[in-house]
């Protein structure tokens, strides 16, 4: 490890954290929203249409997101009809969106099923439509226990933005990658860029890990919330 | 049909055939990955309830850093690093790719296993106490066992996830399925979506196994255990 060199590239490849922290948001965003289409999708009274969306669901959770990244960017405008060429940080707000909106999707789902049977039937019995029982009853009670969860999919999410480097989205990653090429030195960028995440990521994992803590006495609900796959693990 | 319908329908066979060539490697990578993996579970997971307050540390300090960074940051910069700090040179890139995927995924498995040791309830500890057992016998007879059913379906999604992250090997250059799907893509431009929906089925059905897996894991974990 030279230090010059170290010292070199701190500058050049700190500037990609703007995009870096602006491609988790966007991504989070987008799958925060598509994750109700998933939900939406598992209540459908019809079974035949609601297990061909479990297994589209399943299917993109089951597959490489660095594979979805390139059927989007490369793949995607080559599509007839619906086709069109998108710019590498769309390709990869889509890509990285949509494969965490199953997990995100399975999260509310998780939320749902943990309200109590109680609770449906006593609005029901008050006589409340369904948009009442929905934003009154249900989802105030579904929502909160599931944000310490939604926020370690968020970390998640956050180690796996630098994929987008491969599409050419220009973040900490590409950054480091293209000082490595310019100069050979390759270790130095690429330790910054390791520890940058670190740096961001160690906290915000304490602070989710205290949130669950918290949560979890506040609702008593350990066992509630269980999804499929992983709940903590990378995703990749 | 279209004319363009007859050239997809066509090339699928051509497709196939070239992503078949990469099954190879994606696989042993899954392989080796998988077994680095679980090695690096049982001994950090077991150090981080070590007594020796020094083991806790190291062991803790390897977790918090391949859990805190990604896995493609850790793949390049073994890919890069190895040669370069230790004069290790693995031969070829089919060991650092295992070993970045084995080190990542073995970090986050770790406290899988911790967790599931330290869930099973205290009275076993103690009944194994006053059966005179050692720790080593308690461990290996008592604990290890009710723990392992536990651990099973976890395990079941994290090959899953191993699955998906050995398609990160075809960037440092390893003939993967990705690197056959990527290379088709380059010679026939307007089959794209074509070559990587073969691509995503592919490992779609590698993957199915590993799914059927870990559901029937899950049933079984919770089948006649006391709580």
């Amino acid at each position: 490890m030279k230090w010059d060199v170290f010292l070199d590239a701190f500058p050049i490849v700190i500037s990609g954290i703007g995009i870096t922290l602006g491609l988790t948001i966007a991504s989070f965003l987008f799958a925060l929203i598509f994750g109700f289409f998933w939900t939406f999708t598992q209540r459908i009274p019809i079974k035949p249409i609601a297990w061909i969306f479990t297994w589209i669901m399943e299917f993109i959770r089951s597959t490489p997101p660095l594979v979805q990244l390139f059927f989007i960017y490369y793949a995607y405008p080559m599509v007839p009809h619906i086709g069109m060429t998108l710019d590498p940080f769309t390709s990869a707000t889509l890509g990285l969106g949509i494969h965490f909106s199953t997990y995100i999707g399975e999260v509310y789902r998780s939320g749902i099923e943990g309200v109590e049977k109680g609770q449906w039937e006593a609005s029901t019995a008050l006589n409340f439509s369904t948009r009442q029982k929905w934003t009154k009853v249900i989802l105030p009670q579904a929502i909160p226990p599931t944000i310490p969860m939604i926020g370690n999919y968020l970390i998640i999410l956050f180690k796996e933005v630098p994929l987008a480097s491969t599409i050419g989205v220009i973040g900490i990653m590409q950054l480091a990658q293209d000082y490595g090429a310019k100069s050979w030195n390759y270790l130095e960028p690429l330790t910054i860029v390791a520890i940058l995440f670190l740096i961001l990521s160690y906290p915000s994992a304490i602070l989710i890990n205290k949130l669950e803590k918290k949560m979890n006495r506040r609702f008593d609900k350990k066992e509630a919330i269980k999804t499929t796959h992983s709940r903590e693990g990378a995703v990749m | 049909m279209t004319i363009e319908g007859v050239i997809i329908i066509s090339a699928i066979g051509e497709i196939f055939q070239e992503l078949m060539r990469g099954v190879n490697i994606t696989v042993t990578i899954l392989i080796a990955s998988a077994f680095f993996g679980f090695l690096m579970a049982f001994v950090a997971g077991l150090c981080r309830l070590s007594n020796n307050a020094i083991i806790r540390g190291f062991t803790g300090i390897y977790v918090e850093f391949f859990r805190g960074t990604s896995l493609i940051v850790q793949l390049f910069w073994l890919y890069y690093a190895l040669p370069i700090l230790f004069d290790i040179h693995l031969g070829n890139d089919f060991w650092a790719g295992a070993l970045a995927i084995g080190l990542n995924y073995g970090a986050y498995m770790s406290e899988i296993v911790r967790g599931s040791i330290l869930s099973v309830a205290k009275g076993q500890t103690e009944a194994a106490t006053a059966l005179n057992m050692s720790r080593f016998q308690r461990m290996r007879l008592v604990i290890l066992p009710q723990a392992v059913r536990m651990m099973l379906p976890e395990f079941g999604n994290y090959l899953i996830q191993m699955l998906k992250a050995t398609s990160l090997v075809s960037l440092i250059g390893l003939t993967d399925v990705l690197y056959y799907g990527d290379n088709f893509r380059d010679n026939h431009l307007s089959l794209a979506p074509t070559a990587y929906i073969a691509v995503l089925i592919f490992y779609f059905i590698l993957a199915l196994p590993l799914i059927w897996f870990t559901r029937k894991m899950e049933n079984a974990s919770k089948k006649g255990v006391a709580s």
